[in-house]
């Protein structure tokens, strides 16, 4: 019930599936999705594994949640070590796919080994195969789903596939769904791409059971109830977006541009969601078309675009004049003012090739700054670039660059690598602007102290997914913190890294928790599966899985040393805004941090914080 | 007392005709606070959720009391949130 007790083992080496039952114990202490994935990947492989080898895996999770008519209940997540950092990886999509996927009647997919040649796998419902994808190799996500759904004589099978971008070991590939929703993170792509594998098809119609419908009717319905009323979920994302921050955050100043040289960009209003919806001059149309909803989803948050048929980067390619996924703030900001690029049109085209090729706009966005800055301080030369003149505000060659990276052709390769390693391999590596090797995302930490923590401590290098604490510092969710205060954010920072393993093992999505407290989703998860899921124990499960992912992560080799900010957010002034002269001050935060997780003074869980979360 | 104020998402349909880049100015008394930049414009407080004055936060029970400086940026947004 909630739960399908069923999961699929694919030995992509043999070329074999396997139907296992699905571990109930681990399930009642993990949850599901990201905390049970993460359990069997812990008890699967060495933490000391290199991520493109055979002996990784790569497992694809749903959670009790997903399929059902919880609201944003289609979530899936991808469980791996992580190419980009070689820290735990855990990168969750909406979209159809996750739902479709517990429709077919499976918890779990664990892919295991290496395909002599590439292969994808059809699920339909309790059979799965292997089939040979030599004929999808090469080609990109878009073209791949397409192919798939005419090989299969199927347009309701749903996609879950890399692009060119994994195949050519981009650092941060992407595993896209449904065109353009994506498991983005860390590098789960370029896992998949190692492992010859290029997609997975399925197609589910056996429905989801839950422990108590009527129950689970009256729980959902009330939660849908308080996500429609709160101004937030209920209007606010449905109109603007996720990029309706852009503004927000440049007049916070705490807005990374070029590189995080400065903390606010001066060209904020021509990338936001205000710019998306107004009339272009050149041919009376908005860049935003729509909003669009994943499955199940109440709240709508996604945007869809359209360039500018005039604009460079489309003439005369009709391919990319379609309506398809446009700009979430994140991939704004990375490709536009932390490259100093304010052309709309340019970023749009931008995202479009990530979807396309799928690779990450965040780190790609990030990569191509840390270039910039290579570029103008003579590190990186016009002749290593293959001639592209690498500029901040660059239009040009954020849209070259992001081709060729797409295709890992010509210098794209080089911005492939991450930021990390282009940095030190250019001798530069204070130039890299990320935590465990993966890049910041769109919250310059000088402005807001507790993201600084957040990013230190991330389990799967810098994110602002793992605790979301701009909601609570900036937006005032839930209670109005001081962004520029270091007190009380130790505590601040573990509590919203609990509850939001807890959301992220549900299967639902982060956003709901705008209005959402585990008090609404607690409900819903005890009436879908068995166990008695009171807040309490959502709370106790979610600092669980925190505690499991850190414990991979030390077993892997990192340390203490690593939970920390580049040098330029601990010691460089920020220049302008609010937090003009202020830096990072992580150390008044992480001794209080590893305190209040019963953590040594290194970094390390104690003998009782394990004994007490049972691990 | 002249101040820049900005209005985004939803608020934005409050600045005067022919407003660019979601700002525009206005004349107010010496004492004013955010809260006669609400009446000005014609606003409903309870839309303007989030309020910054030179991008510091002022809460909901300031609004009637933050003084207000020439030359100050005070911007305001409805309930907004993303990520």
């Amino acid at each position: 019930m909630g739960w399908a007790r069923k999961i699929l083992r694919v030995n992509l080496t043999a070329g074999t599936v396997k139907v296992e039952p699905l571990n109930m114990e681990w399930a009642q202490k993990y949850l599901g999705s990201r905390g049970l994935g993460t359990k069997y990947l812990v008890e699967e492989i060495d933490p000391k594994v290199d991520p493109l080898s055979p002996d990784n895996k790569l497992i694809f999770a749903t959670g009790p949640l997903t399929g059902t008519m919880a609201s944003t209940g289609g979530r899936y997540t991808v469980i791996t070590k992580g190419a980009l950092t070689g820290a735990i990886a855990c990168s969750n999509s909406g979209g159809f796919f996750g739902a479709e996927l517990k429709f077919a009647g499976w918890d779990m997919i664990i892919f295991e080994g290496k395909a002599p040649s590439p292969v994808f796998l059809f699920v339909e419902d309790g059979n799965a195969r292997l089939l040979p994808a030599d004929h999808l190799w090469g080609k990109s996500v878009w073209d791949t789903e397409h192919a798939i759904k005419a090989e299969l004589q199927d347009p309701l099978v749903r996609v879950s596939t890399i692009g060119v971008a994994g195949e050519k070991g981009v650092k941060y590939a992407c595993i896209v769904n449904d065109l353009h929703r994506a498991a983005g993170r860390s590098g789960v792509g370029t896992v998949m791409g190692s492992k010859n594998l290029k997609a997975v098809a399925v197609r589910g119609t056996e429905g989801v059971k839950v422990r108590d419908f009527l129950g689970f009717l009256k729980a959902s319905e009330t939660a849908k109830g308080v996500l429609a009323g709160n101004a937030v979920t209920g209007q606010g994302l449905p109109t603007y977006g996720t990029q309706v921050l852009m503004n927000v955050i440049n007049e916070t100043g705490a807005m990374p541009t070029r590189n995080h040289r400065d903390i606010q960009f001066e060209g904020a209003h021509k990338i936001s969601a205000e710019a998306m919806a107004e009339k272009r001059p050149t041919d009376g149309k908005p860049n935003l078309v729509a909003n669009q909803a994943c499955f199940g989803c109440t709240i709508a948050c996604g945007r869809v675009s359209m360039i500018d048929k005039t604009h460079y980067t489309v003439v005369n390619r009709p391919q990319y004049w379609g309506a398809s996924g446009g700009l979430e703030y994140e991939a704004a900001w990375a490709l536009g003012s932390n490259t100093g690029v304010d052309d709309l049109e340019a970023l749009t085209f931008a995202n479009f090739i990530c979807n396309e090729q799928g690779f990450d706009p965040i780190s790609f966005g990030a990569t191509v700054s840390a270039a910039m800055e290579l570029y103008e301080t003579g590190a990186l030369t016009k002749e290593q670039t293959g001639g592209i003149e690498l500029r901040f505000g660059s239009a040009e060659a954020l849209t070259q660059i992001a081709e060729l990276t797409g295709k890992g052709e010509g210098f794209g390769a080089e911005i492939g690598l991450g930021s990390k390693r282009l940095c030190e391999k250019y001798g530069h590596p204070e130039f890299h602007m990320g935590v465990k090797g993966q890049e910041f995302p769109a919250y310059d930490s000088r402005g807001i102290q507790g993201m600084g923590l957040t990013y230190a401590t991330s389990n799967r290098g810098a994110c602002h997914l793992r605790s979301y604490t701009v909601a609570s510092e900036v937006l005032g969710i839930p209670e109005k913190t001081d962004p520029l205060a270091t007190d009380g954010k130790a505590g601040l920072v573990k509590a919203f890294q609990d509850a939001t393993a807890a959301f992220d093992s549900a299967g639902i999505c982060i956003f709901t928790s705008f209005a959402w407290t585990l008090q609404d989703v607690a409900p819903q998860v005890d009436a879908a599966i068995e166990g008695g899921w009171s807040v309490d124990r959502m709370v106790e499960t979610g600092e669980r899985i925190w505690n499991l992912e850190r414990q991979f992560n030390l077993a892997a080799g990192f340390t203490a040393a690593d939970d920390t900010l580049p040098k330029r957010l601990l010691s460089e002034p920020a220049t302008s805004g609010p937090a003009k002269g202020r830096v990072n001050d992580l150390a008044k935060m992480l001794p209080e941090y590893y305190d209040i997780r019963g953590w040594t003074t290194d970094g390390v869980p104690t003998n009782e914080t394990l004994a007490r979360l049972a691990l | 007392m002249e101040i820049v104020v900005k209005l985004y998402a939803t608020l934005a349909q409050h600045l005067p005709p022919g407003a660019k880049q979601n700002q525009t100015r206005l004349d107010l008394p010496d004492d004013a606070t955010p809260a006669h930049v609400i009446g000005r414009l014609n606003m409903a407080r309870e839309k303007c959720h989030l309020v910054l004055v030179n991008g510091v936060y002022v809460a909901p029970s300031q609004l009637d009391r933050h003084p207000l400086k020439p030359g100050d940026a005070v911007a305001m947004w409805p309930p907004v949130a993303g990520g």
